[in-house]
């Protein structure tokens, strides 16, 4: 359940990259920053926010444990 | 000339830390020493050096010098799309890749393609059309090195000297620190380059009297639709979200993938790339859009004015008087210029060094070429075995200078901007190929032949975007070039910035055209054989 929700999450963040609704908008956010540029800049916030859910949620841990295991077994070798 | 003298110093602390790395790594002449440092990378210079190898001269220069002359589109384009895809790909490919090098001693992507789909001059071919889109790549860094140092010195120091200057640089801290020098010398140029947007928004924004009055003026003026996308389509926007595949694709990242002490290096990498990507391009972006309010600047000015004639009168100019302007109008020096404006000299010097910083990324780029000629066609051919890893080493130093020449004389010719070389042909032939780490690592069906389609497709398409484009002269600013349109669908036009397939960008129907090939071409030839497979996938074929 916990990977589906990701990969929702994932293809949801890339969608929302299209924002057609601030295309055309020459509104200033904060006086200075054009609504658009804005925008975009908090998706990039976003996109550290769901790699640290990926990194959470689904490490691949059993890529370090099967090197760990092949470094164990060449020590013994 | 005293931010050009700050910038020599820049230079010659860099090539200090090469030769220091070389000193370190003494009487250590193993392949796998100097080409990936031993696999012994921390996480700090990790994340840094991964990040700073991934910018080059047109994360400063090119894109503040596209925000001039296209507006906010800029950073959507290339910075919030990578900011999602490209740390993406690390978390799901680079440490796939990372398990497997240190499991199999793989040092090259070709090398893993061999491996996995038991091939050999299949991988040769993979090598040479990987070397031969490296190229624009460190063309584009010593191109941004020769811009810098002549904007920056006033035209004192000529574009040939600047650029000279860059290749000797980079060649030689490559050529005799190897891979711990170049991780040595991205992670100070990441954390210069990082300081630089910060510092440089506040410095110009302190000197143009505060944003707000010119973004409101902006907001009155014709140039309001440098706020906006709406001279953008939004199939064109979508189509950039292709590019940034790419990056894994690159095998100098791909390499660096390899370099890692531990995997779980790759989790701060993942989370702070986004934040990274920020950090640069929104302040370069932001700038590039407001130079367009400076009207103290000569050489601003004649770039509008330049832009003005090309949107006016373009139609009906000879294709080589509409060339001759679209030179005027690049905006790769436009954040110099700014600089030099509105900096005192001593910080423009220091703003100067961080530009240098983002510009000669090309060294990973030069090493990975060398790495990958020493392993993938001297070594797999039998060099290591007749003539020894210590010969081995040299070849591939001998390779730097061969390669760092070749570039430099091609960066003396080439006309286009920066941030349109890259694109063009780097970028997409990459993303077409990135197909290929996909099918490797995730789809146990994937076949040599496969490969080889992909690989033959990407050549062939890149070729042909890039003879269409010499071909049909690009159209002045508005409607395209409509140049195939059966039943009154637009298949095929030439767009003032390059080309367009069904209103897309060539790298979307590239990259399609791979992933079929590679799932059509594969289920029709034979599969490697079981052991090889357990490696890549538990339970092998079942």
């Amino acid at each position: 359940m916990k990977r589906i929700l990701l990969v929702v999450a994932v293809v949801l963040l890339y969608v929302l990259h299209q924002d057609i609704w601030f295309w055309r908008s020459p509104r200033l956010v904060f006086g200075f920053i054009p609504i658009g540029l804005f925008y975009q800049g908090c998706f990039a916030v976003a996109a550290a926010l769901l790699m640290w859910l990926l990194v959470t949620y689904a490490w691949p841990s059993h890529l370090e444990r099967e090197v760990e295991d092949d470094t164990r077994e060449d020590g013994r070798a | 000339m005293i931010p050009a003298i700050v910038v020599f110093l820049y230079l010659a602390a860099v090539l200090y830390i090469g030769i220091f790395a070389f000193r370190r790594a003494k009487g250590r002449e193993e392949a796998e020493d100097y080409f990936l440092a031993s696999r012994s990378l921390g996480p700090f210079v990790f994340l840094f050096s991964l990040f700073g190898t991934n910018m080059t001269a047109f994360a400063i220069l090119g894109s503040s010098g596209h925000a001039f002359n296209n507006g906010i589109v800029t950073f959507g384009l290339m910075a919030s799309s990578s900011a999602l895809v490209i740390p993406l790909t690390i978390f799901l490919i680079g440490t796939r890749v990372w398990a497997l090098g240190k499991k199999h001693g793989f040092m090259t992507p070709v090398q893993m393609f061999r491996d996995r789909w038991e091939c050999t001059h299949i991988g040769t071919a993979i090598f040479l059309i990987q070397a031969v889109l490296l190229v624009p790549y460190i063309i584009i860094g010593i191109m941004g090195g020769g811009t810098t140092l002549y904007t920056i010195s006033g035209g004192l120091v000529p574009f040939w000297f600047g650029g000279a200057i860059v290749a000797l640089v980079v060649m030689s801290y490559v050529f005799f620190g190897g891979m711990r020098g170049t991780a040595w010398v991205n992670t100070f140029q990441t954390v210069l380059f990082l300081c630089f947007g910060v510092v440089a928004i506040f410095v110009i924004g302190y000197g143009m009297g505060g944003f707000r009055t010119a973004a409101t003026a902006m907001q009155a003026s014709p140039m309001s639709y440098l706020l906006t996308r709406e001279r953008i389509s939004p199939y064109y926007f979508f189509s950039y979200t292709f590019i940034p595949l790419s990056a894994i694709a690159f095998p100098h990242i791909l390499i660096f993938c390899l370099t890692a002490r531990k995997m779980a290096q790759f989790k701060k990498t993942v989370i702070f790339y986004p934040l990274c990507i920020l950090a640069i391009w929104l302040p370069c972006v932001f700038l590039g859009v407001m130079a367009n309010r400076v009207t103290d600047v000569p050489e601003i000015r004649q770039k509008q004015e330049a832009r003005r004639v090309l949107a006016t009168q373009g139609k009906t100019m000879e294709p080589e008087k509409r060339d001759e302007l679209r030179e005027q109008s690049a905006g790769d020096d436009v954040i110099m210029l700014l600089l030099q404006r509105y900096a005192p000299l001593w910080l423009a010097g220091l703003l100067g060094a961080g530009i240098m910083a983002a510009v000669m990324a090309s060294d990973s780029q030069i090493l990975a070429l060398s790495t990958m000629f020493t392993e993938d066609v001297f070594a797999f051919y039998g060099g290591k075995t007749r003539f020894g890893e210590s010969v081995q080493v040299q070849t591939g130093r001998l390779f730097i200078i061969l390669i760092t020449l070749f570039a430099y004389a091609v960066a003396l010719r080439a006309p286009e901007t920066i941030f349109e070389l890259a694109i063009q042909y780097a970028f997409s032939g990459y993303a077409a190929l990135s197909p290929l780490l996909v099918a490797a690592l995730f789809w146990k069906g994937s076949t040599k032949w496969g490969a080889l389609a992909v690989t033959i497709w990407t050549a062939s398409t890149v070729v042909a975007v890039a003879v269409l484009q010499a071909l049909v002269p690009a159209p002045a600013p508005g409607p395209p070039t409509i140049l195939w349109a059966p039943g009154g669908v637009e298949v095929l036009s030439r767009t003032p910035g390059g080309t367009a397939v069904f209103g897309f960008m060539p790298v979307v129907p590239m990259v399609i055209g791979s992933v079929l090939l590679m799932i059509v071409v594969s289920i029709m030839t034979s599969k490697p054989g079981n052991t090889t497979l357990a490696k890549y996938f538990t339970g092998g074929r079942n």
